[in-house]
């Protein structure tokens, strides 16, 4: 019934993981086998030696304090430039809406240069939003091959979803929003402790090369691509958020 | 967005569910780094991103949980500084050779000292430490394992099985070390 070369099984029986009939089984066969008998019993030994309290290593008391201090901080504010955003009163942002209005107004500034420029408020509101909520990801997921078929039948497109951990951009899940009046899918990836969000929506026109801008601290990114518009939104400075958009591009 | 309330009741989940594994979280980041200010950083880095997507723990084990941010925060960590660190660190083939011709026997291997078997540990290929590390230390099952290290039971079964022959070739080649060394 037993067979020598079933290594693994005298594993799972040290381990306690064999089933009752394939414990008996292999009891049988140690009662009649001498090498796999000595086997059991050099590799118990190595358990136990193994298994010595010793080796454990606990955190140190100065890591452990440092630790908790900074995950009360992080759970005061979230970021920052989070932060920041929260303690301004809302008459203060009416006040700044309304110098911009007139500023837009009275400018020059072709419609779409307007356009765009509301469009970068709403992403970098709506990364903040996914950032304030306890609603980053809808499908929370390292795995692209999970993310990219939860959007089938929730979009008209499905969303480019990419595994750039390799470079340093980790794939964290995907979540369902909303942008400019419509559907839009948003990759959320990390790096460091930066969270990127990508929205992608339809596009009409042609393609367009990046071109970067900056809002209340976020960096934007905006691109569009093989009818598709993108916008990576992140407090990660400019340069490595270029970097995810070229690779993002490729 | 998140009330103060909300976000109190936020941290002591946290804190009665996540903080009791830091020990376990920092003893895993310990032994895959081999350093205390890596493991520093790792653990640290691990527990911040625990925090923040704590939302999306659905009430399973935290010890699994956490430990898989734990093992995951070390993989992208790895990448990072040292890509190539992991390759032939140990030739199994090599071990296995000398494994038949010499079994080491069971009072051999149990005199070792913690300092031997620290070594020993150390030495082994990461797929191997940490399979051997979740089971001897922190005494979790084969399902459990497979959980952490996202692989399946088949694999974890064969790790543990090619890493405790490979950790017991180490512990009996540390030995004989000592033995040589006082002779």
């Amino acid at each position: 019934m037993f067979n020598h070369a079933e290594r693994n099984l005298l594993h799972a029986y040290l381990d306690d993981e064999l089933d009752l009939v394939r414990s008996m089984e292999l009891e049988d066969h140690l009662a009649q086998c001498s090498d796999c008998t000595r086997e059991v019993s050099s590799f118990r030994a190595l358990r136990q030696a193994s298994s010595n309290a010793e080796l454990r290593y606990s955190a140190p008391h100065r890591f452990r304090t440092q630790l908790l201090a900074e995950l009360s901080k992080v759970n005061r504010s979230q970021t920052p430039s989070v932060i920041a955003f929260r303690q301004i009163p809302v008459w203060s942002w009416a006040a700044v809406a309304a110098c911009l209005l007139l500023a837009v107004t009275a400018s020059v500034l072709n419609l779409s240069h307007g356009a765009q420029r509301e469009l970068t408020r709403e992403v970098v509101a709506d990364h903040v939003r996914s950032l304030m909520a306890t609603h980053l990801t809808d499908v929370p997921t390292s795995d692209q091959h999970t993310v990219k078929p939860w959007f089938n039948g929730k979009l008209d497109f499905s969303p480019q979803v990419r595994d750039l951990s390799g470079d340093g951009f980790e794939l964290v899940g995907g979540r369902l929003d909303y942008v400019d009046g419509r559907n839009a899918a948003a990759i959320v990836y990390q790096r460091r402790k930066h969270v990127i969000n990508v929205f992608s929506w339809l596009a009409t026109g042609e393609n367009a090369e990046p071109s970067a801008t900056a809002q209340q601290g976020y960096n934007v990114i905006t691109w569009k691509q093989a009818g598709m518009e993108y916008c990576a939104v992140s407090d990660l400075n400019r340069q490595e958020l270029s970097e995810l958009v070229s690779l993002l591009r490729k | 967005m998140a009330s103060p309330a909300q976000s109190q009741d936020q941290m002591s989940r946290f804190e009665t569910l996540v903080i009791p594994h830091l020990d376990a979280a920092y003893n895993l980041a310990r032994w895959m780094t081999r350093n205390t200010s890596d493991a520093e950083d790792i653990a640290q880095e691990a527990m911040l991103r625990a925090f923040r997507f704590f939302d999306t723990f659905r009430g399973e084990d935290a010890r699994v949980w956490l430990l898989t941010i734990v093992r995951n925060t070390y993989l992208t960590w790895i990448r990072r500084h040292a890509p190539q660190q992991n390759s032939a660190e140990f030739d199994e083939r090599l071990h296995t050779d000398i494994e038949t011709a010499l079994t080491p026997e069971s009072e051999f291997i149990r005199q070792a000292t913690s300092e031997q078997v620290r070594r020993a540990i150390e030495q082994l290929p990461t797929e191997f430490r940490e399979v051997i590390l979740l089971r001897e230390l922190e005494e979790m099952s084969y399902k459990e394992i497979a959980a952490v290290t996202q692989t399946p039971l088949g694999t974890v079964m064969s790790r543990l099985s090619r890493g405790r022959s490979a950790l017991r070739q180490l512990i009996a080649a540390e030995r004989r070390a000592e033995v040589t060394h006082h002779v």
